[in-house]
C-alpha cells in the first residue's frame, strides 16, 4: 500500500487529544488496551522484583538472603502479582482490547464505559494489593488453601483476598465485553468462519473468564468472611472441609490457566500465519480446539488434588480427562507447524517468539501428561518438577505470546517500528534465558527437591545456581523490548499501515488508527488469511 | 479537517455512536446483562455447592437450624418479592406503552418492596443475633439441642449452617441493596421520560437484574427455612 507523502499528521488516536483528562476519561478501546499496558507492565516488574530475589535466595543452599517467612511472602506475591495482576489480564486486556473491535471491523467494544471502569476495578485491586504488599505482605502461598489461610496465617489476607475479588471483576467485564461485542458487533460479511483465529481463541477466553472468575470470587469472600467474622465454612475445627475449599478453589484457578494460555494461542495464530504467508491449516479445527480447551478446562481441576484425600476413582477419572486436554493442544500444535511447512517463512521477532511459544509450550505441555499421571503425580507433586511445568506454560507460552503479540502489532499500536535487530537479540536472551532458568528445576524437581523451601540440601545447589544464571538472563531479556519500545516511540521509523503485508481488518486502517477505526464499516467478503491475495511487503526479509 | 472525505454515519439520539442501530444497541445490551447473570449464576453456585456437601453431611444440625428460623417473617418476605416481580414485569409494560407516571408509580412500588424485604431481612437478622445464633465464639446451639432433644445434634456443624445461611441471605442482601440503587436510578430518569417506546432498554435490564436476585430467593428459601418442618415425633 503506497502512502503519499503527507504533510500533516493523520488524525489518529493518540494525537486526537492530549493531556491525562483525555486518557484517564476515555472510552476509546485502544486508549484502555494502553491503559492496561503501563499498569500490568508496572505489575510485571513487581512480581519480577519477587522473582529475583526468590532465586538470588536459592543461590545457596543455607537459607542466607532473607528469613523463612520472608520467604514465604516473597513466592505468595510473587504467584498472586503475576497472575492476578500480570498474566490473567495480559494478552486479552491489551492486545486483545485493542485488537478485537479492529479485527472484527467494529468501532468499539459494546460496552466502552464498562471497559473503562474495568480498568478502574483493576487499578482499585492493585492498590489495595501494592498496600497489601508495603504493610506486610501475604504468605499462603497464591492458592489461598485453608485452613492456613483462614485460621493461621498472620498476614494480611484479607486484604490480598479482597484486591484479587475486584481484580476478577475486571477480568469478568473484559470477558463480558468480548462476549457481546463478538456476537453483535461484527461488520457486515464478517461471519463466524471468517473471523480470525485470534477471536475465535478470545471468545474462548472470555468464557472461561465469565464462568470460572466468579467461582474464585466466591470462594475468596468465604475465605474473607471466615476471618473476618467468624464464618466456619472451611473450618475443620467446625466440621467444615478444606477440600471443599480447593474444589473451589481450583474450579477456577486450573481454566485460568487457559485464561493464560489460549490468547497466547491467539496471538500464535495471527503471527505464524502472516510470517509464513500461508492460511492456517485446519482453520475449522483451529477455532475449535479454543471452544474444546475452554470446555476440558472446567473438567480437569481436581488433578492438582491427586494427593489431597480425593478418592481413588475420581481421582481416575480427572487424570483420563487432563490427559483429553492434550488432543485439543495438540492440534494446534500440529497445525502450526503444518502451517509453517512449505511457508515462506521470515525470521522476524514475533516469528522468533512464536518458535518459541511453540517450542516452550510443546515442552510445558507434554510435562503436563506427567503431571496427569496418577502414579508420576505422586512422585513429583509439590516439587519443582510442577514448579518448571507450570513455567514453561505460563512464561515460555503465555509470556512469549503476549511479548510476540506486542512486537507484532507495535507498529499498528504506536505507528512505529521498534528496532528489529533488538527486537531479535531480545527474543534470543528470553529464549535462552527462560531455558536455562526453569530447565534444571525439571531435574530438580525429579530428583526430589520440594516447592516452597527457602533452603535446601548442598547436592541441589549447581542446578539451582544455573537456575539463577539463566534468571539475570532471562531479565535482561525482559527490561531490552521495554526500553526499545519506549526509544520508538520517539525514535522508531514511521510504520505504514500494512508493514507486514498481513492479513486481517486492523491492516486496512491507518497506523496508528483513528478514533473509530475505520474511516467507513469495512464490508468482508473474503475468508481469513488470504495470503495467497497479499503481496508480500519488501522489507520483511524473506528467508526461503 | 473539513475537506476530508470522512463519512458522518448518521444516527439518532437513542443510540450510543459506535453501535449501528438501536436495534444492536438494545441486543448487545440485554446479551451483556443475560452473560452477567450467568455469572452472578456461578457466583451464588459456589455456595450452594457448599450447602448441597454440608446438608448431605450433617442433616439433623442444618434441619434443627432450619426449624429455628421464623417461617412466618420468611414466607412474608418470599411474598414481598414476588409481588414486587410483578411490579417489575408490569413496569417494563408500562414503559413499553410510554406510560411515564404509571412507570414511575411501578418502579417506586418496586423500591418499597425492596426496602420492605430488606427490613424483615434485617429483623430475622437481629432475632439470630439475640439467640447467639451467630458463628464465632459467642456462638451457642443449646437452645436447638434441647428443643429437639430426641435428636443428636453436634454443635460444632451447626455453624457451619449457619455460617451458610448468614452468607447466602447476607449476599443476597447486597444484591438487593444493589437492585434498589439501580431502581432509584431507574425511577429518577423515568421521572425524567427518558424511557419510552423506542428507548426501554435499561428498565428492561434492570429488571432482567431484578428477576435474578428475586429468583435466587425462590430457591434460599426452601434450602434455608424448609429443610424439615414436620412436627417432631
Amino acid at each position: 500500500m503506497a502512502t503519499v507523502a503527507v504533510t500533516a499528521e493523520r488524525e489518529n488516536y493518540l494525537n486526537k487529544e492530549y493531556g491525562i483528562r483525555s486518557w484517564l476519561l476515555t472510552t476509546d478501546h485502544k486508549r484502555i488496551a494502553l491503559l492496561y499496558l503501563a499498569s500490568i507492565t508496572f505489575f510485571f516488574f513487581i512480581g519480577g522484583f519477587f522473582a529475583l530475589l526468590i532465586r538470588l535466595e536459592l543461590l545457596t543452599p543455607a537459607g542466607d538472603l532473607v528469613q523463612a517467612d520472608t520467604y514465604n511472602k516473597l513466592f505468595s506475591m510473587h504467584g498472586q502479582v503475576m497472575i492476578f495482576f500480570f498474566l490473567i489480564p495480559s494478552i486479552p486486556a491489551v492486545l486483545g482490547n485493542f485488537l478485537v473491535p479492529l479485527m472484527i471491523g467494529a468501532k468499539d467494544l459494546a460496552f466502552p464505559r464498562i471497559n473503562l471502569l474495568s480498568w478502574y476495578l483493576y487499578i482499585i485491586a492493585g492498590i489495595v494489593y501494592l498496600h497489601c504488599i508495603v504493610t506486610g505482605g501475604v504468605d499462603t502461598g497464591w492458592t489461598f488453601y485453608t485452613p492456613f489461610s483462614t485460621a493461621f496465617s498472620n498476614t494480611r489476607v484479607i486484604e490480598a483476598g479482597i484486591a484479587i475479588f475486584i481484580a476478577g471483576f475486571s477480568s469478568i467485564l473484559t470477558g463480558l465485553n468480548f462476549v457481546v461485542t463478538i456476537h453483535r458487533m461484527r461488520a457486515p460479511g464478517m461471519t463466524w468462519s471468517r473471523l480470525p483465529l485470534f477471536i475465535w481463541a478470545h471468545y474462548a477466553t472470555s468464557i472461561i473468564q465469565l464462568l470460572g472468575t466468579p467461582v474464585l470470587a466466591i470462594t475468596l469472600l468465604l475465605v474473607v468472611f471466615e476471618r473476618a467474622f467468624n464464618l466456619g465454612i472451611f473450618d475443620p475445627t467446625r466440621g467444615g472441609d478444606p477440600l471443599l475449599f480447593q474444589h473451589l478453589f481450583w474450579f477456577y484457578s486450573h481454566p485460568a490457566v487457559y485464561i493464560m494460555i489460549l490468547p497466547a494461542m491467539a496471538v500464535e495464530s495471527e503471527v505464524v500465519a502472516c510470517f509464513t504467508r500461508k492460511r492456517i491449516f485446519g482453520y475449522n479445527f483451529v477455532a475449535m480446539s479454543s471452544i474444546a480447551i475452554a470446555v476440558f478446562g472446567f473438567l480437569v481441576w481436581a488433578h492438582h488434588m491427586f494427593v489431597a484425600g480425593i478418592s481413588l476413582y475420581s481421582a481416575l477419572i480427572f487424570s483420563i480427562l487432563s490427559y483429553l486436554v492434550a488432543v485439543p493442544s495438540a492440534i494446534k500444535v500440529f497445525n502450526w507447524t503444518a502451517t509453517m511447512y512449505k511457508g515462506s517463512i521470515s525470521f522476524t521477532t514475533p516469528m522468533l517468539y512464536a518458535f518459541g511459544f511453540i517450542g516452550l509450550f510443546t515442552m510445558g505441555g507434554l510435562t503436563g501428561l506427567f503431571l496427569a499421571c496418577l502414579g508420576i503425580d505422586v512422585h513429583v507433586h509439590d516439587t519443582y518438577f510442577v514448579i518448571a511445568h507450570f513455567h514453561y506454560i505460563m512464561v515460555g507460552g503465555a509470556v512469549m505470546g503476549y511479548l510476540g503479540g506486542l512486537h507484532f502489532w507495535w507498529p499498528k499500536i504506536s505507528g512505529r517500528m521498534y528496532p528489529e535487530s533488538w527486537g531479535r537479540l531480545a527474543a534470543l536472551l528470553v529464549f535462552a534465558g527462560f531455558n536455562l532458568t526453569f530447565f534444571p528445576q525439571f531435574i530438580l524437581g525429579y530428583m526430589g527437591m520440594p516447592r516452597r523451601y527457602w533452603q535446601y540440601p548442598p547436592e541441589f545447589q549447581v542446578l539451582n545456581v544455573l537456575s539463577t544464571a539463566g534468571s539475570t538472563i532471562l531479565a535482561v531479556g525482559y527490561v531490552l523490548p521495554m526500553v526499545y519500545f519506549l526509544w520508538s516511540m520517539r525514535y522508531g521509523k514511521i510504520a505504514s499501515d500494512n508493514p507486514w503485508g498481513a492479513a486481517g481488518l486492523e491492516w486496512q486502517t491507518p497506523s496508528p488508527p483513528p478514533t473509530f477505526n475505520f474511516d467507513q464499516t469495512p464490508e468482508v467478503t473474503w475468508e481469513a488469511y488470504n495470503y495467497e491475495e497479499i503481496p508480500a511487503p519488501a522489507e520483511v526479509p524473506v528467508e526461503r | 479537517m473539513s475537506d476530508s472525505p470522512v463519512a458522518v454515519e448518521q444516527h439518532g439520539p437513542e443510540h450510543l455512536h459506535h453501535f449501528v442501530d438501536a436495534e444492536q444497541q438494545r441486543d448487545a445490551a440485554s446479551l451483556g446483562m443475560w452473560l452477567f447473570l450467568a455469572t452472578e449464576i456461578m457466583f451464588f453456585g459456589g455456595m450452594f455447592l457448599a450447602y448441597l456437601v454440608y446438608r448431605s453431611w450433617y442433616y439433623n444440625e442444618f434441619a434443627a437450624g432450619s426449624r429455628s428460623l421464623d417461617i412466618y417473617l420468611g414466607t412474608i418476605n418470599t411474598a414481598v418479592l414476588i409481588c414486587s416481580s410483578l411490579t417489575v414485569a408490569l413496569g417494563v409494560r408500562a414503559a413499553q406503552m410510554g406510560n411515564r407516571k404509571l412507570l414511575v408509580i411501578l418502579l417506586l412500588l418496586t423500591i418499597a418492596f425492596g426496602f420492605a424485604f430488606l427490613a424483615i431481612k434485617g429483623v430475622e437478622w437481629y432475632q439470630k443475633y439475640e439467640e447467639h445464633h451467630i458463628p464465632g465464639r459467642t456462638f451457642n446451639a443449646d437452645d436447638l439441642v434441647r428443643d429437639y432433644p430426641q435428636i443428636h445434634i453436634d454443635q460444632r456443624p451447626e455453624q457451619i449452617y449457619f455460617s451458610l445461611y448468614f452468607a447466602m441471605t447476607g449476599l443476597h442482601a447486597l444484591h438487593m441493596i444493589i437492585g434498589v440503587g439501580i431502581f432509584v436510578f431507574l425511577t429518577y430518569h423515568a421521572w425524567k421520560g427518558r424511557y419510552g417506546p423506542k428507548y426501554y432498554t435499561p428498565v428492561e435490564i434492570g429488571g432482567l437484574y431484578w428477576h435474578f436476585v428475586d429468583i435466587v430467593w425462590i430457591y434460599l428459601f426452601p434450602l434455608l427455612y424448609l429443610i424439615d418442618r414436620k412436627p417432631l415425633r
